[in-house]
């Protein structure tokens, strides 16, 4: 019972998270780097919750989220890939825009009880001992983050699409060259990343807590950047990543209730150490480092240059 | 009212404050021109919304006689004296501070505007125009802790705590002490979420507490996220700072409530009466600073403890802390008949026995 609890809880810690990591993947792999992941996350947050409240139907506050996500990030592919702004200096003004923004928009959902995201139960599967309550008996943004890491490991892999957004974050000279419209499938790309963080958030304010509250993402934005660096731009260490550092929560927290005697800040501190430290091993092989850093991340691309 | 918003985290604070001395009007003679400064959001539905509801109670009861301005999300240090200063220079009369981090940055802009009244809340200093204020808000924890000693079926309690300050863990001594005295077999687990306010963790670590066998929930973080968690798998729990019963109707049994505006409205009114003089204020259930929200989904032998436990501490027959209480070595630290003195709970670093939790350090 308590090993099927502790799983059911590490999936909710982890989905977020591995929402947000893998559309930042993807828009790092197109060679832009946006730190507005937490901008974008709490938007997603704040309108899913909204859309949910006002129609009485999270599936609709899902969609809302996802597209203030994609908002927020045509804001930023805007000026990053049209004006070629600096990208980092727009990235932290997207997310501080964001943050006040949502408190802005989220200021009459205060104090309001929300609208919860129900599980969809997948018969068979949910009986399996263990995992099949935390992983087949949940709601469909946990199903959709596996279905969306798949589905970008095969795009970007196995298919002449995901070859040439890579080739346009190795190179976007390169591609440009060959004749790709290298601002517009930069921008395709930083939408995907918005729609993603808009999920993200709207996990957080329709599944994991079915409420708004100001500043509610909690850095999680960042946590989600952070994994897709040290996940060496690859979607599967990307899951690994994420699930390592919501399990790690998660068992912290079962461990203080158990009145393990560490002190609570380093408990606090746990899940970010465990991260960090398993993805540094993990990455510690130089030939594969560089093989999947995109080249040309954060460099702006102007065509006619 | 004029409402100054500082929506961005910190880029926002330094806006709002340009924004707080446009917005500020020149006070006519007769209106008390009164200050807020908040350490969270006025949407947090905890500490901060707490001083601000008091704030708007405040207004509605003296209605011409003042005008209030607030700042919010006000980060302590620098930040905080820079909007002391411009409040300050604003024409305000007076400016309550509101968080415990805001001390030094009070003193320090006290000591430049002696003729604005400046009012700390949970801090210990004080001066000419500088006084402090602060409430006996263990009292209600005293209160919860019977009724959940009365209620658990399992005798395990889940406590959700923020960060290992005295007044956290006075409040969980405080707990204990009431739950123990209805129910020598209760244990509880303490999660340590090092944070006021973070929602998805405050659930995180309410669904780990119910998955160890905690049948009910108490809190010293702001959020409303345990309850919630609580309420979807039947079981119950406590509010803090505010009545959060309508996020979680089942699950709510009583909330401390955090009532701030009767200090406010003395406060004020004294400025108006030129009768303000600076002091330490310490607020209690007594005074009417320490609330709790209606009791619900409880038995109704265990409401009539809860009231009588309520009465006592009013009339002043009752106090948490009298002894003989012992610490977790089993040692004696306040004596039979006793109570602790003030200085010991505002200073409480010791669990008492009972508790099998490490202390944190």
């Amino acid at each position: 019972m308590l090993l099927e609890g502790i799983l059911i809880t590490i999936v909710g810690a982890a989905t977020p998270i591995v929402l947000a990591a893998i559309g930042d993947l993807v828009v790092e792999r197109s060679g832009v780097l946006n730190l507005g992941g937490e901008g974008m996350m709490i938007m997603g947050a704040v309108c899913a919750f909204g859309a949910a409240l006002a129609t009485g139907n999270p599936y609709a506050g899902i969609v809302v989220g996802a597209a203030a996500g994609v908002g927020m990030a045509l804001l930023f592919g805007l000026f990053t890939i049209y004006l070629a702004s600096n990208q980092v200096a727009t990235g932290l003004a997207l997310t501080l825009l964001g943050l006040g923004l949502a408190g802005l928009i989220g200021e009459d959902f205060v104090g309001t009880p929300g609208v919860r995201l129900e599980a969809i139960t997948i018969p068979g599967l949910s009986a399996i001992p263990f995992i099949g309550p935390a992983l087949f008996d949940r709601d469909i943004l946990v199903y959709l983050s596996f279905a969306i890491v798949a589905g970008v490991a095969y795009v970007m892999f196995r298919t002449r699409a995901g070859l040439v957004l890579r080739a346009t974050g190795e190179n976007a000279e390169a591609s440009h060259a060959l004749g790709r419209d290298v601002r517009l499938i930069r921008l395709a790309a930083v939408a995907f990343g918005g729609a993603c963080a808009g999920l993200g958030g709207a996990y957080l304010s329709l599944a994991l807590t079915a409420q708004w509250t100001e500043g509610m993402t909690a850095g999680r934005g960042w946590i989600a950047l952070a994994i897709v660096v040290f996940a060496t731009w690859l979607p599967g260490r990307l899951l690994v990543g994420a699930y390592l550092f919501g399990g790690v929560i998660i068992l912290q927290l079962h461990g203080q209730a158990l009145g393990i005697n560490v002190p609570p800040q380093a408990m606090t501190m746990m899940p970010y150490l465990a991260t960090i430290i398993a993805l540094v091993i993990l990455s510690r092989n130089q030939a594969l480092m560089r093989r999947n850093t995109p080249a040309a991340l954060g460099r702006a691309f102007v065509p006619d240059r | 009212m004029k409402k100054v918003t500082s929506s961005l985290l910190a880029l926002g604070t330094a806006a709002a404050l340009s924004l707080g001395v446009v917005a500020t009007t020149p006070a006519d003679d007769e209106t008390i021109q009164a200050a807020f400064v908040y350490v969270g959001p006025v949407s947090d539905h905890g500490w901060s919304y707490a001083h601000d509801q008091a704030r708007l109670a405040m207004e509605a009861e003296l209605g011409d006689m003042v005008e209030t301005t607030y700042l919010e999300s006000v980060s302590e240090g620098a930040d905080a004296v820079r909007a002391l200063e411009r409040l300050a220079r604003a024409g305000n009369d007076i400016i309550f501070a509101t968080s415990f981090g805001y001390m030094e940055s009070v003193g320090e802009v006290a000591e430049r505007f002696p003729d604005v009244k400046f009012e700390h809340a949970t801090g210990y200093q004080s001066g000419e125009n500088f006084a402090n204020y602060n409430g006996h808000f263990y009292e209600g924890r005293y209160v919860l802790g019977k009724i959940a000693g009365l209620e658990t079926e399992s005798n395990t309690i889940g406590y959700i705590a923020s960060y290992a300050i005295p007044e956290v863990i006075s409040g969980i001594n405080s707990f204990m002490l009431g739950a123990q005295s209805v129910n020598p077999d209760v244990e509880v687990k303490i999660i340590w979420v090092n944070t006021w306010y973070d929602p998805p963790r405050e659930a995180e670590a309410a669904n780990a507490l119910m998955d160890q066998g905690a049948d009910i929930l108490v809190q010293h973080t702001d959020s409303t996220a345990q309850l919630q968690a609580a309420q979807e798998r039947g079981l119950r729990g406590f509010g803090n700072d505010s009545d959060m019963g309508a996020f979680a109707p089942d699950a709510q049994l009583t909330s401390i409530v955090n009532n701030w505006a009767p200090y406010y409205v003395d406060r004020v009114r004294a400025v108006a009466d030129g009768t303000w003089e600076t002091g330490s204020a310490m607020g209690s259930m007594e005074s009417g600073m320490v609330q709790m929200a209606p009791f619900a989904n409880m038995a109704p032998e265990t409401q009539a403890v809860a009231e009588e436990t309520m009465a006592g501490i009013i009339a002043g027959e009752i106090h948490p802390f009298t002894g003989p209480i012992y610490n977790q070595d089993g040692e004696l630290v306040v004596a039979e008949g006793e109570q602790a003195p003030l200085d010991m709970i505002l200073g409480m670093n010791f669990y008492i026995q009972g508790i099998d939790d490490a202390y944190p350090n």
